[in-house]
């Protein structure tokens, strides 16, 4: 097969393989994705619009992810007050062995 | 925050273990509710940092905040457990069974999505706190349906930003396997949050 040929048939299927695309998105996301395989997904994604919706999809719940999770004001859940009273308990008596 | 000067200026932190609990036990708790997904063990965990840190107390050089110094520790703590999770013979299992309902996403022969597959629009509008805060809780108990190893790798590449050569080796994964995780455990995600939202 010629070189042509073979480029042909690697683009060829990028085109239509969209396990190979989301895979290709995730990577990208996280800076992991090359030169090569960055061309690859650009021409997947310029014919593919549930692509284009899951790349949307992925980046908005990487943003949630980080706001929901990383929000110093979340206020929930808390630990039981008992809980805190043994814990407290628990460190005076450490405490005290060390003296 | 207890402080001291020293003869150079330079204020040094100095611990204060008394006011552990009031101050930091319960975003110590937040912290590792959301990374080990679940109430007990992350209760368990913040009790071992406390101790922990009572015991390296004389390590601690005043150069971070008490609460950076413990969150330190509970961080270590919590890829330990990843690391006894992620080698347990369960975790193991559940890859092989959630890796034959991720092959379902794509039709075998043409890597096509399957159309009951396929993602449709979210409702979502970006700017709105109070569906954003539904959404991160929906996408909470999301996680909670992953396989152990699963998450830990989505949480310490997404939320801790760790670098990947960290995960590989904390982990014990090859790098082919860290990107397959990665691509899995979003594509169940999202499948995830479009079941339940709206």
């Amino acid at each position: 097969m010629s070189t042509k040929k073979l480029v042909m048939n690697g683009l060829k299927k990028i085109a239509y393989n969209c396990k190979k695309a989301t895979f290709l998105i995730e990577k990208k996301n996280l800076n992991g994705i090359s030169i090569r395989e960055q061309m690859e997904l650009k021409l997947h994604l310029a014919g593919c619009t549930v692509c284009r919706l899951f790349q949307q999809q992925s980046l908005l719940i990487d943003r949630v992810i980080k706001g929901h999770f990383l929000g110093k004001d979340m206020e929930e859940p808390k630990l039981g007050e008992q809980f805190k009273k043994d814990m407290h308990q628990l460190i005076e008596q450490k405490l005290e062995e060390e003296n | 925050m207890p402080t001291e000067q020293q003869n150079d200026g330079i204020v040094l932190t100095t611990l204060d273990p008394k006011k552990w609990v009031d101050l930091y036990a319960d975003y110590l708790f937040r912290y590792a509710v959301v990374r080990v997904r679940n109430e007990d063990p992350a209760r368990d965990l913040v009790q071992d940092t406390f101790l922990a840190g009572l015991k390296a107390m004389d390590r601690f050089q005043g150069k971070s905040s008490e609460r950076t110094w413990l969150t330190g520790i509970l961080k270590h703590k919590i890829i330990d457990l990843y690391r006894k999770e992620s080698s347990g013979l369960d975790s193991r299992k559940q890859i092989s069974s959630t890796e034959l309902q991720q092959e379902d996403f794509f039709d075998s022969n043409d890597g096509h999505w399957k159309r009951e597959h396929a993602p449709q629009e979210f409702v979502i509008t970006t700017e709105d706190a109070f569906q954003h805060k539904e959404f991160g809780r929906i996408l909470e108990s999301c996680m909670k349906k992953l396989p152990a190893l699963w998450a830990s790798v989505f949480v310490m590449k997404h939320m801790d930003e760790e670098k990947t050569e960290v995960i590989l080796a904390e982990l014990k994964l090859t790098s082919s396997n860290f990107w397959v995780i990665i691509h899995r455990t979003k594509l169940n995600l999202r499948a995830c949050l479009q079941k339940n939202w709206l």
